[in-house]
């Protein structure tokens, strides 16, 4: 019998508003511990939560992008367990009642697409963090954290394999980058991830025992941790074993999940709405006013880019991949108001090449899309052939111009001269008479040489074009 | 001098008859002579008050004086004040020195007013006889061997004993009212969401109210207009206009509609209570207003709610207290969960443990629907029970506790007959209105001493000022709320 796995993911965005999502202080990151937790983060007697606005545009935001319903009216909730970390004795979340409710994300795998039903985003707030190690014998707690905005964006139970899971997760990383609600940081933890894995025999209705595998903070591990967790469950389960709800983690260096704890240690987290703070009201012409500021989603860009510019599904899901591609691919075609197909085959091409050998972001690419629209234009008008255009583009990489100045200096410009080309012509049949023999007997490859002797001969800088037909009406004359 | 209105004060400070800092030794000095016995305080700050005073000094002679500058007023030990011990009542805080103001004492602090003192309360405002505070009882100051009420009982005290011209308090259920009834002054909590909670202890969020606690409702009036405000730090702070809480002040009763619960007067309500809360409606009636039968048939339902959703409220609240941040930490324990426990055992007195369990428990899964969802449900129809009763009358008259004072330790062993002590206060928290008690006459205990009865006032939501009138009216036509106690020169 086969196995299937089915996998449901949560996952903690960390949103980019300036402040916390119940307090004045900053979330900015690293800060000396406990500079950023004033005294509402330190929960003194006393003190109450007031929402952030920002926090519940970003909710909304994310609502929208994914096409889901949003709550006119949500509920805080407290959800109450002790920890160090835990300030006040309960974390406000949202239970019941969440600001965003059910959505769907399409993903790509290979060929095959595929819808992930979102089941709702809730805000919530941050705990801070324990220090171990600090002082011998001692713990110490940082609360800079605490309280920093999150949605918690839970799916349905959608996913059949690892890598199902890791494109969603890929893709509603870039998702909320894209509408700039996170900064998706993994590393900084912006981004953690909780994945609920439970495997069940192919055709069985009945869903099998979950285990959740708990913050994971970058795809590769996501990828691993799945792996490992469903070979576990299928080898316990065929041993004659049982799964056991508990919550896992996973470590990287033995590329192994552990259980952490079990259901029966669960807490019972007694949630009950917060009567600190009202019921979030969301009025149908808050959403309007958001809507009207959202930019353009990456599906809607994908198709554009498909009918408009008859580019490729797969080059146009290439150029959508994230914001900043995008962004770069249409300052460039817009400079250019050429072909949109060189330009996405350069943006594609030289330009990723270039950042992915250097593990550069695109936004921060030397090339811009300005230099590079110029560098366009001249392929474009014929200045350049191809072959030097990839000159051009290295030089400009070092920075050492634009297009135009660099074939000024360099004197690249492409020879279309049909009389400068003739007499090169000329020289090369007259030095090469072995191969024109070889070309009249009949060997094809004779030919190809002698364009590349007239190629050589120009610097690369005589138009192909041309030459191919000055030389075939002179070895035909 | 510890007889007169703040209105009467502020004068004598306007006109340089007297100084704050004249008027707050005063006070000092007969916290001096009385506290020890009364108990009515639970930190003096000599130094930090006379400051107070003498800055007040500066703003009187500068101009930029109003109605309560230079004032001497106790805040109870709820409010945190910057550079006070804020303890709650609780042995939990008795470390806790509070490192920001309140939204109250800001107030207070802004219009120049002096803080005297932090007043003794029930530990965590819980409980209704200032028995459960860590820092020993109150005397009434009319029995010394009765309970002030509670739990704002140290507020209460001062002002019946004259250690202060005026205080605050804090009612989740009958905590400034049930106190002013049982020492003979008047207490007004207003509707929820017009004074702010920020910087005020939170027992019950949803039910907590600061208000004043005076020998008068001009008095109170003027306190009101420092106490309410919108206060963005509290989002369940009401953001309407300013309102002049004394403009109806003097407005004739003449055809003002009063409506009398016929379940504020049933079983449970005390013979001699009875009859001065009947006297008192008579005093009314001849004032021109209209008296109308009215039914709030849910009251019997108030307490057991009460005491589902307070406590599970109380529980979350308190959670903050665990010996990590602030407050009493255990002195030794083995692991943190240790730590927990030693140090919450610790901190905390029998009722706050016992509420915090009850809360709890029906915050339990498994228990939520049937307990804090019930109850919540039954919180509408009681809130509803006044709806339908203020399309019969403006303001309704009652009874505000059912006994008068009793003495220190009767029912300290009795929980639920403590609870039975905000029977006709803890509806109106319920419904979110304002409540208030005056002082209308005195009733003989079991033993024969004659103690203050309180009337209770219940307006509409923001009918304070209404409420306020319905209250001096009575006080221009009687003299209860003049009357002091003996023994406290």
């Amino acid at each position: 019998m086969e196995w299937e796995v089915v996998i449901g993911l949560e996952t903690h965005t960390q949103l980019n508003t300036k402040s916390k999502i119940f307090s004045g202080s900053s979330i900015a990151f690293g800060s000396e511990p406990n500079t950023q937790a004033n005294v509402v983060d330190i929960a003194l007697p006393g003190v109450l939560p007031v929402l952030n606005k920002e926090a519940v545009r970003c909710a909304i935001r994310f609502g929208l992008a994914v096409d889901a319903e949003i709550a006119p009216l949500s509920v805080f909730a407290r959800k109450n367990y002790f920890y160090p970390d835990l300030p006040k004795g309960y974390q406000i979340s949202q239970y019941e009642l969440p600001v965003v409710g059910k959505g769907s994300l399409t993903i790509q795998v290979g060929e095959q697409e595929k819808t992930i039903r979102i089941t709702r985003a809730h805000l919530e707030e941050d705990a801070g963090k324990s220090v171990h190690g600090a002082s011998p014998g001692q713990s110490g707690i940082d609360l800079n954290r605490a309280g920093t905005p999150l949605l918690e964006i839970v799916t349905e139970p959608d996913m059949r394999s690892a890598a199902e899971a890791v494109a969603y997760a890929r893709k509603l990383h870039e998702l909320v980058q894209w509408i700039n609600i996170c900064d998706g940081n993994m590393q900084e933890g912006s981004f953690r991830c909780d994945v609920n894995v439970s495997v069940r025999r192919k055709g069985d209705e009945k869903l099998g025992t979950r285990r959740e595998i708990k913050n994971l903070n970058s795809f590769r591990f996501m990828q691993q941790a799945i792996e490992y967790e469903t070979r576990w469950q299928i080898e316990t389960l065929e041993d004659g074993g049982k799964i056991e709800q508990a919550t896992v983690l996973f470590n990287p260096d033995t590329g192994e999940t552990r259980a952490m704890r079990s259901k029966e240690e669960a807490n019972d987290y007694r949630y009950f709405p917060d009567p600190d703070l009202l019921p979030l009201a969301i009025s149908a012409e808050d959403i309007e006013s958001i809507r009207s500021e959202m930019p353009e989603l990456p599906t809607a860009m994908k198709l554009r880019f498909e009918q408009a510019y008859g580019l490729s599904a797969y080059d146009a899901a290439a150029l959508t991949a994230s914001r900043n591609v995008a962004n770069y691919f249409t300052t460039t075609l817009e400079a250019f108001g050429g072909e949109a197909k060189l330009a996405a085959n350069w943006v594609m091409g030289g330009v990723s090449a270039k950042l992915n050998e250097e593990d550069k972001d695109i936004a921060n690419s030397p090339v811009s899309p300005e230099l590079l629209a110029g560098l366009l234009k001249r392929i474009a008008d014929n200045t350049i052939s191809s072959k030097i255009a990839k000159e051009v583009f290295e030089a400009m990489w070092s920075g050492e111009g634009s297009a135009d100045e660099i074939i000024d200096k360099q004197g690249l410009k492409q020879v279309t001269d049909s009389g400068a080309i003739e007499a090169i012509v000329d020289e090369v049949l007259a030095a090469n008479p072995a191969m024109v023999e070889e070309f009249k007997a009949g060997k094809e490859k004779a030919f190809n040489a002698l364009v590349g002797q007239t190629m050589k001969a120009s610097k690369g800088k005589a138009n192909p074009a041309q030459v191919n037909e000055i030389l075939k009406r002179k070895l035909a004359g | 001098m510890i007889n007169k209105s703040l209105k009467e004060l502020a004068a004598m400070l306007a006109s340089k008859d007297i100084s704050s800092v004249e008027l707050t030794q005063e006070y000092l000095n007969r916290i001096d002579r009385h506290n020890p016995e009364i108990n009515a305080y639970i930190s003096l700050d000599q130094e930090k008050t006379l400051a107070q005073a003498a800055a007040a000094d500066q703003m009187l002679a500068q101009g930029t004086a109003s109605a309560l500058t230079g004032i001497p007023i106790a805040q109870k030990d709820i409010f945190c004040a910057k550079g006070w011990q804020t303890t709650c009542g609780s042995k939990m805080l008795e470390n806790f020195i509070a490192p920001y103001d309140a939204g109250i004492i800001e107030r207070f602090n802004a219009v120049g007013s002096v803080n005297l003192g932090k007043t003794n309360m029930d530990e965590f405002a819980m409980g209704s006889s200032n028995e459960t505070s860590y820092y020993g009882k109150v005397q009434n100051p009319w029995d010394r061997r009765r309970v002030p009420g509670g739990s704002s009982g140290g507020s209460a005290a001062a002002v019946a004993a004259r250690l202060c011209a005026a205080a605050t308090g804090t009612d989740t259920g009958g905590s400034i009212r049930q106190p002013a009834s049982l020492c003979g002054l008047s207490g007004l909590k207003p509707t929820y969401g017009l004074a702010s909670r920020y910087g005020m202890i939170a027992f019950a969020s949803s039910l907590d109210q600061a208000g004043p606690m005076a020998k008068s409702c001009e008095d109170m009036a003027l306190m009101m207009n420092v106490m309410t405000g919108f206060d963005e730090r509290d989002s369940t702070s009401l953001n309407r206009e300013k309102e002049d809480y004394t403009r109806d002040l003097g407005k004739p009763l003449a055809g003002l509609r009063v409506g009398l619960p016929k379940e504020y007067f049933a079983e449970g309500l005390e013979a001699g209570v009875a009859k001065v809360v009947e006297a008192a409606i008579d005093e009314y009636r001849k004032l021109g207003a209209e008296i109308v039968d009215i039914s709030l048939p849910n009251t019997m339902l108030s307490i057991p709610v009460y005491y589902v959703l307070a406590p599970a409220e109380a529980s979350s609240n308190l959670s903050r207290y665990d010996g990590v941040r602030f407050g009493h930490r255990a002195a030794e324990y083995d692991d943190l969960m240790d730590m927990y426990c030693k140090s919450r055992a610790e901190g905390f007195g029998a009722e706050v443990k016992r509420r915090i369990l009850i809360g709890t428990y029906v915050l339990s899964a498994g228990y939520y629907d049937a307990y804090y969802l019930k109850a919540q449900q039954i919180r509408r129809l009681i809130a509803q029970d006044f709806e339908r009763a203020f399309e019969q009358c403006d303001i309704i008259l009652g009874p505000t506790a059912p006994s008068t004072a009793f003495k220190a330790g009767e029912k300290a062993d009795d929980p639920v007959a403590m609870y039975l002590q905000d029977i006709y206060t803890i509806a109106v928290n319920l419904a979110g209105l304002p409540g208030m008690s005056i002082p209308a006459g005195f009733a003989p205990a079991d033993d024969g001493k004659e103690l203050p009865v309180g009337l209770q006032v219940i307006g509409n939501y923001f009918d304070e000022a209404r409420m306020l009138n319905a209250g001096h009216a009575y006080q221009q036509v009687t003299d209860w709320h003049t009357r002091m106690p003996e023994g406290i020169a």
